[in-house]
């Protein structure tokens, strides 16, 4: 069993469990395993079979991208973090004059 | 579900984005959940990190900023309730940017800054299935 810690909004769909307990051993293993076991989860964090962009995984301190990605081998009792990068951006309005409130 | 805000704090978070004005700025918002509303209780500045020139109308944290904010969250019996940002010179309403990166069960707070002047902060989250965000009722307490 590997752990992975849920990010906050995400709670809403373990259970309100910040940690929870999977099987893989890969990280793309354990993940398949974690919307298995929690499907409401799979829209917020894949985008087809491909992670979201804004969705990061960290092997303790390390981000999978430094890694070998999905295919990171996991030892039991790893631990991995699931870290949401947050973006924003005001609308295009010059090409979107409807929106503009004045 | 309503968001409350106290005065005080709202204009905490309007001197920070004006501060930002031409760029966008942001940072975290710590809080409870109740029943009837969620309540922000703190708002944490956060550097924006995106590439300098694109900054007048992107926002971005770090991983890490949402590591340190969750952690001190859970520590100190908090909600990490949601973040804010501006939109300079721009409606407060969610971007199509906004929403392919959005969370469910989040709010977010945005600021119109016209001219270096905040105007207006509305509430959003995310709809379950992604598809749009909704509005939320903001309510400014007046401690």
């Amino acid at each position: 069993m590997v752990t992975i810690r849920i990010p906050s909004p995400l709670r809403a769909y373990t259970g309100e469990q910040a940690v929870v307990e999977v099987d893989g051993t890969t990280i793309g293993a354990a993940l398949e395993d974690l919307t298995a076991r929690y499907p409401e989860l799979r829209q917020h964090l894949y985008e087809g079979q491909q992670l979201r962009n804004f969705v990061n995984v960290f092997l303790g301190e390390e981000d999978i991208r430094f890694l070998d990605g999905l295919d990171t081998g996991l030892d039991a009792g790893d631990s991995l973090r699931i870290i949401p990068s947050i973006a924003g951006g005001r609308p295009e309005c010059e090409s979107a004059p409807s929106l503009r409130q004045e | 579900m309503p968001v409350r805000i106290t005065k005080q704090l709202q204009t905490r978070i309007f001197r920070h984005l004006e501060s930002t004005w031409p760029n966008e700025g942001g940072g975290f918002l710590l809080g409870e959940i109740a029943q009837d509303a969620a309540t922000v209780c703190e708002s944490i500045a956060v550097e924006n990190v995106f590439e300098a020139a694109e900054q007048y109308h992107r926002y971005a944290m770090t991983p890490q900023d949402w590591m340190r904010l969750e952690d001190e969250a859970d520590t100190r019996g908090l909600a990490l309730l949601g973040y804010y940002h501006s939109h300079p010179d721009s409606p407060a309403i969610p971007s199509d940017y906004d929403r392919e990166h959005a969370l469910p069960n989040f709010v977010y707070l945005i600021t119109r800054v016209q001219a270096g002047a905040a105007q207006e902060m509305l509430a959003w989250r995310l709809r379950t299935d992604r598809s749009r965000f909704d509005s939320e009722t903001l309510e400014v307490v007046v401690d």
